[in-house]
């Protein structure tokens, strides 16, 4: 509690014991209201102060005006008629118990969310030439050596000079599974070291590391503000001009008609009425609720490895219908391993396996390619070596390069295509056809999940090498999540050949593939999909897709349907990312390029997590509509109620602070893990 | 030229008067103000200077909200 949460809050009490007190005194009406003015003062003494500097200032329409004419109007209505001063003092004291709550409720969520995503270091352990120093983690130069003691927070990013330990991750990543690591790892900042000591060089300055950027992504998103947010501060605009306007003419105008009609006025009724509407039309409850919704729906996905950019991706993640994902690095694990090596001569004078490998793996030797990767760990097992030059890379087909004295081509069809070596490799000696040019090698493979890489040789087909890329053993779990949260369609898009694109498919459920694309293809094919999805499923009410970026078709609560979410692995998808109306990276601690480009990070890879950020953000949007429907409907209720006579002021008390202290708590709601 | 200031203010509609009123300060591009993290983050124009801005940001919170604070 704040100091001024603490005054605020004497002042309540104070208020409310001398009007229990003056409850029971029996004095003359006139005696009575300058008893009764104390408390009054006692409680809403800063109301008034503020309602005089609105008007002062030219913004007369604000809460505390409203409350300051309908309490003094309440106070008048007592002083000549009904000697009921209790109810002015009450409506201010009631209002002032509301803004405590409020203040309350938001300060505590604000806390335990600040607590939820606790991954700054306090300090840092610095070895320097005196010994261990303690400093602020803001001082810490690169390759600065630093000591994490167990228990501590690893500050800054580093590599591990001395010492084994396991590394608590849970506040990055939302995975309560250890991590050991030792002498040569990689940490990153935020950890919690559990056991031993690590001595470790750090590889960046505290801004760069890993726990300031995601504190800083975590608290800008709810900056960027969701179109559900944009709605109520614009209704909130309108809404309190309006109910001041109606408050004046239920006044007026009824008084008025009852003179003309009857030739008498009942005008206190109108005018207590009136005020009663006024109490009303503070929009608070609105405008809190919806920002905290979001702000508790980023908290609660950010303590299971999710950090979503932003309340808007929020929304249009809730609406998502279509999930595309790039297979490598998000439904296989992708890391490649070569199983087999076929010639395609096996004869004296052609080249054994061992040669065909080593020569594909000095053709690759820069490539960064998980495949390139999968041929250089398998070719280290093997005696020959190539001197190698002239490489180059054609994207999406393979690579060509000088080895020795050779031109070498690795890739996939196309490229043998290109090179004329198809027809080449077809001549072979090979009764099954397996050994009969990539065609038939391919389709040889087409049941496991297998991608082939063709080489050629001077233009001459030489031969394939076979490598596998494993599912993700949740794989197949995070499909059938996704089918169950609702996603209606589910698209696969590789760069891999088509046969091993749809084994991986079928095995998992997949609805729609498309193989063999280069990186251009993705963001035409993701385009393409986007346009299917909103005409499908709105007919010819479809606006979406008007222009770049998160436009689709909104329903009331301002949420997208039928989005669109690409899942990569931010590796070479960046555009892909960016494109969709949602991208999701995964896998993304420590890639700062996924960071940057997409929408909704997961910080480790696991591809149920994409079930997870949507159902998330369902169950957020869901509290949001709930939040607005409700305050809106009580706030109007009322509103009806009290133009009709039938409810009075302390009903009025409870529309306004009720109600916001319900939708405070519902909000809530969204930080929980269900 | 972007920056990012501390504020303190009671509650989100008056969180929302000072977002207008900070929009409408002249050198300010865009102002956000995020009530749950209480911050503002201000946009400036190109040849605004961030100081003078901000005073006047301050000033004119100050004027539609008498209960907020800019920490400059």
């Amino acid at each position: 509690m704040t100091a001024k949460q603490r005054n605020q809050l004497i002042r309540i009490i104070t208020a409310l014991i001398l009007l229990i007190v003056l409850h029971f005194l029996d004095l003359d009406r006139l005696v009575m209201f300058p008893l009764y003015l104390i408390p009054y003062l006692i409680v809403g003494g800063d109301i008034l102060k503020k309602a005089w500097k609105g008007i002062v200032n030219r913004q007369p329409l604000d809460e505390n005006l409203l409350m300051a004419v309908a309490t003094l109007g309440a106070m008048a209505l007592a002083v000549f008629r009904t000697g009921d001063y209790t109810e002015a003092v009450a409506v201010m004291l009631f209002y002032q118990i509301g803004e405590f709550f409020q203040s309350y409720a938001v300060g505590r969520s604000r806390r335990n969310i600040g607590e939820l995503m606790d991954v700054r270091p306090d300090y840092a352990n610095v070895e320097g030439p005196d010994g261990v120093q303690r400093v602020d983690p803001d001082e810490v130069e690169i390759g600065s050596l630093i000591l994490v003691q167990p228990g501590e927070k690893v500050p800054i990013d580093g590599v591990i000079e001395e010492g084994q330990s396991s590394l608590d991750t849970s506040a990055l990543t939302g995975e309560s599974v250890p991590r050991s690591a030792g002498p040569g790892d990689e940490v990153l900042s935020g950890c919690i070291n559990t056991s031993g000591v690590l001595r470790i060089r750090t590889t960046c300055e505290f801004e760069e590391s890993t726990a300031s950027k995601i504190l800083d992504l975590v608290e800008n998103a709810s900056s960027r503000k969701a179109r559900s947010e944009r709605f109520i501060s614009r209704f909130a605009r309108v809404y309190t001009p309006v109910v001041v306007f109606s408050a004046l003419a239920l006044a007026v105008i009824p008084p008025l008609i009852q003179l003309a009609v009857s030739g008498q006025a009942a005008w206190g009724d109108w005018v207590y009425r009136a005020l009663t509407f006024l109490v009303i039309s503070c929009p608070c409850a609105l405008v809190i609720s919806v920002p905290l919704s979001f702000f508790s729906g980023i908290g609660g996905a950010s303590r299971q490895g999710i950090l979503i950019k932003g309340a808007n991706f929020l929304e249009t993640l809730a609406g998502v219908s279509t999930v595309v994902m790039d297979k490598t690095g998000t439904l296989t694990k992708g890391v490649f391993a070569v199983t087999r090596v076929e010639t395609a001569d096996d004869s004296e004078k052609g080249m054994t396996g061992e040669e065909l490998l080593a020569m594909a793996a000095a053709a690759e030797k820069h490539s960064s390619h998980p495949i390139a990767a999968a041929l250089r760990n398998a070719a280290q097992n093997t005696d020959e070596t190539y001197p190698v030059s002239d490489v180059e890379e054609i994207a999406g087909h393979g690579i060509r390069a000088r080895v020795e004295e050779h031109i070498v081509c690795v890739g996939n069809r196309k490229l043998m295509a290109e090179q004329g070596a198809l027809a080449d490799g077809a001549g072979t000696d090979s009764p099954a056809g397996i050994k009969g040019g990539p065609a038939a090698s391919e389709k040889a493979t087409a049941a496991g999940a297998e991608t082939v890489v063709h080489v050629a040789v001077d233009g001459r087909y030489a031969g394939s090498i076979h490598i596998a890329d494993q599912l993700k053993d949740t794989s197949a779990e995070a499909v059938e999540e996704m089918r169950k949260s609702g996603i209606r369609r589910l698209v696969m898009l590789t760069g891999d050949g088509r046969a091993s694109a749809e084994a991986v498919a079928a095995q998992l459920g997949i609805d729609q593939v498309y193989a063999e694309l280069l990186p251009g293809d993705k963001v035409a094919r993701v385009e393409e999909l986007m346009g299917a999805g909103s005409q499908g499923n709105e007919g010819a009410g479809s606006q979406g897709n008007e222009g770049a970026g998160n436009q689709g078709n909104e329903d009331a609560g301002g949420a997208v349907r039928n989005g669109l979410a690409f899942v990569g692995d931010g590796i070479n998808d960046a555009p892909v990312l960016s494109r969709a109306d949602v991208g999701i990276a995964m896998g993304a601690l420590g890639s700062d390029a996924a960071i940057e480009a997409a929408d909704v990070v997961l910080m480790d890879d696991d591809p149920r997590k994409i079930a997870v950020s949507v159902r998330i953000a369902r169950k957020c949007m869901r509290i949001v509509k709930e939040n607005i429907w409700f305050a809106i409907g009580i706030k109007v209720l009322c509103l009806v109620l009290c133009a009709l006579g039938l409810v009075g002021m302390w009903a009025a008390i409870f529309a306004d602070v009720g109600v916001m202290v319900l939708a405070v708590l519902n909000a809530m709601r969204a930080l929980s893990r269900r | 030229m972007k920056k990012t200031y501390k504020i303190d203010v009671d509650c989100a509609n008056c969180a929302n008067k000072m977002e207008v009123a900070a929009n409408k300060t002249e050198g300010v591009k865009e102002a956000v103000v995020n009530f749950m993290t209480l911050k503002m983050k201000v946009e400036f124009d190109e040849d605004a200077n961030p100081e003078e801005v901000m005073e006047q940001v301050r000033k004119n919170c100050k004027k539609v909200e008498s209960d907020c604070e800019v920490f400059l």
